[in-house]
């Protein structure tokens, strides 16, 4: 299944060559054409049935949080930033991986050592390092240099009753489910965006943005789920395993009324389940999609995701397999999202 | 010196009492529609919620762009109980949200409380909104998860000022509405009503891509320090229109800001300078478009923004008509 090797693969914001060579390999058959831009976003178009057409953009990034090397000490230790959001508290002791070569484990204090005070308080970013079992600088060298990334080693694996774990879920479950929609033929031309540098600020997005042309972009995500974690229901935003989720508002864009009610509409007369996102903290590619050009009607649909941003993120199987329903039944539909009135109303004269 | 002459309140009142929040500006979009259709060529909205109206002519395109949208409120959860949870579109601060009344599209009337032993900081998820619903199905009768509300506040005036809600921006489209039914201009006109400014100037964006003018004046509101003890203020109430210099999203040119102050002065038009460090306006995306667009601003003073009881001064908005109607029926400033 493509999560799994999505998931496995190493593309830390900048970096995504990996994800996107993979991408590549596996929806070359099934699209009529693709190209990389200059700053590594991969587009490919697949014509629809229908001449002309209505214009579909699908788009996911392909970067995923993670470390990057910015010294190497001389004991051979290597200090490093995080590239994108992560919260610091979750590095101690994990195991690393750097070009896909060096193993390392990153270290820090361990509690015998820590003074009473120190016990009560969380470590700083400074206070950790990677240990690649080198014995001095020149010798840590050989293998790494400053500017290398790393990324986590999890293994993709299903657990409980129906749930996936793995890294780099959020957004590589994106990338999964429009390369399984790839498989299909629509009526629609399709225009499918895996983006770079997302988790850096929509980077790779504001690129797409200065040339994109849609009629409707769609844009495929995972959400932070606080379900079971916060005592108060809502504060929850999403909760595993009631469906994707469609977003109302985030923190670059608000999303039409007509076009969310829309798609509550075809989610119920299929029967997909389907929930909102409760929650506008954040921001996707959506931002920058949204407003290229003179605007791109855009929706997000995202698959809720618990422990988002680690190293162990938790989807449920069948929102996984809902979302990519849902978002068949949009494209087979999508003519419905163009039809409708611009807000009701329009005067010429 | 020209006074406060007497305009059609009546429509300021109906503009401003308008649910608009971003993203939901259809009520406001419908008002200016009935009030300029009898003397425009063209209205269309776009896929931003954006109304362009075109007044034309041979010469320039000139837009003309102040925003709809006013701050406001987005519902994020409906709990058992009834009580709702929001999130703040635009900039609201939540230490003064405690109390404030806010209403929703549909009539739906809320208060917005803390729990008693709460401490508010910046979430505003510890605060709740309460319309009087027993319980989550009445709540859910009168309110749904996305929906929007706006702050009240009533329309009130007297000889100087006037007081309500949303006058930023809407006191922008009362001279934009003005200035349409009188003006006779050589230039071609796109009054652009924009959506979402209240969230980071996003309506201009696209409305800017799809006009592509050879100057750009933006009509918003800007901040009036002169509350009781602030002394050497920038603006202040009834002082005049402000001619922007710049704020956190651009720096005017000097030669349309020197141009608009040159203007002012020949027709005795009372004016001062904007310049605020905080907060952008629709002239930041709109500057920056293409291959770059002429953009000065003009703004109104308002005391007390975001808060429901907003005040300007009739000096002002006498002044912003005249002077926008001067700038647009004169040499542009790249041909005096």
């Amino acid at each position: 299944m493509f999560l799994k090797y999505l998931s496995e693969l190493h593309g830390v914001s900048g970096n995504e060559k990996d994800v996107r060579d993979y991408i590549i390999e596996n929806i070359d058959n099934n699209v009529d054409s693709y190209r990389v831009d200059k700053i590594g976003n991969l587009l490919a178009t697949k014509k629809g049935k229908s001449n002309p057409a209505i214009k579909v953009v699908l788009t996911a990034h392909m970067d995923e949080v993670g470390l990057f090397i910015t010294e190497i000490t001389s004991e051979g230790y290597l200090k490093f930033q995080t590239i994108g959001y992560m919260d610091v508290n979750i590095l101690v002791s994990k195991p690393v991986i750097i070009n896909n070569s060096v193993y390392g484990v990153i270290g820090s204090k361990a509690i015998h050592l820590q003074k009473p005070e120190e016990r009560k308080q969380s470590f700083l970013i400074d206070q950790l390092y990677i240990d690649i079992g080198a014995n001095s600088k020149e010798e840590a060298e050989k293998n790494v240099k400053l500017g290398d990334y790393a990324g986590f080693t999890t293994a993709f694996t299903s657990f409980g009753s129906g749930f996936y774990k793995g890294k780099a879920l959020d957004n590589r479950a994106g990338c999964a489910v429009i390369m399984e929609l790839l498989k299909q033929q629509y009526n629609c031309d399709l225009t499918t965006v895996f983006t770079v540098q997302e988790e850096l600020g929509l980077r790779g997005s504001k690129i797409i943005s200065n040339y994109l042309n849609a009629d409707l972009a769609i844009v495929v995500e995972t959400t932070s789920a606080m379900d079971n974690q916060e005592q108060d229901r809502e504060n929850w935003v999403v909760e595993l395993g009631q469906g994707p989720a469609c977003s109302l508002m985030d923190q670059a864009t608000i999303y039409r009324p007509e076009l969310i009610k829309k798609t509550i509409q075809i989610a119920e007369s299929y029967g997909i389940p389907l929930q909102l996102r409760e929650g506008t903290a954040a921001a996707n590619d959506a931002g920058n999609i949204h407003l290229a050009g003179a605007g791109i009607p855009t929706i997000t649909i995202s698959i809720p995701c618990r422990y988002i941003h680690s190293m162990s993120s938790v989807i449920s199987q069948s929102d996984y397999t809902n979302c990519i329903e849902l978002i068949n039944l949009i494209l087979n539909n999508c003519q419905e999202y163009i039809n409708l009135p611009h807000r009701g109303w329009e005067v010429m004269k | 010196m020209s006074m406060n002459r007497d305009f059609d309140y009546s429509l300021l009142a109906k503009l401003t009492q308008a649910f608009g929040p971003s993203g939901n500006e259809q009520q406001v979009a419908e008002i200016i529609t009935d009030n300029v259709k009898d003397y425009v060529e063209s209205i269309v909205t776009d896929t931003m919620g954006n109304l362009i109206v075109r007044k034309k002519g041979n010469e320039q395109k000139i837009m003309i762009v102040c925003h709809m949208d006013e701050v406001g409120i987005i519902v994020t959860h409906i709990n058992k109980n009834g009580f709702l949870y929001y999130a703040t579109v635009g900039g609201l601060k939540n230490t003064d949200m405690i109390s404030k009344r806010v209403i929703f599209s549909n009539g739906t009337v809320g208060i917005i409380h803390k729990e008693k032993d709460e401490t508010i900081d910046k979430k505003p998820e510890k605060l709740y909104i309460d319309i009087g619903a027993a319980n989550e199905q009445e709540a859910k009768e009168l309110v749904r998860v996305g929906d929007m509300a706006v702050i009240s506040g009533d329309f009130l005036e007297n000889d100087s000022v006037i007081i309500s809600k949303a006058l930023d921006d809407r006191i922008g489209c009362f001279i934009a509405l003005e200035v349409i039914r009188t003006v006779t201009s050589p230039y071609d006109l796109y009054f652009v009503f924009s959506a979402q400014e209240e969230v980071g100037a996003r309506g201009a964006k696209t409305a800017a891509y799809a006009i592509e003018a050879d100057l750009a004046i933006i009509i918003d509101t800007t901040f009036s320090y002169d509350t009781p003890k602030v002394q050497n203020n920038r603006v202040s109430l009834n002082n005049g229109v402000a001619i922007k210099v710049m704020d956190k999203s651009i720096v005017v040119s000097p030669a349309i800001k020197n141009w608009m102050a040159k203007i002012a002065a020949a027709s005795d038009i009372p004016h001062q300078w904007e310049i605020i460090t905080a907060g952008g306006t629709d002239s930041g995306p709109i500057h920056l478009t293409k291959g770059g667009i002429p953009t000065g601003g003009l703004a109104i003073p308002v005391r007390y923004l975001h808060s429901g009881n907003e005040i300007v001064g009739k000096k002002d908005i006498t002044a912003g008509i005249d002077l926008l109607t001067a700038l647009i029926t004169t040499h542009l400033y790249f041909e005096s």
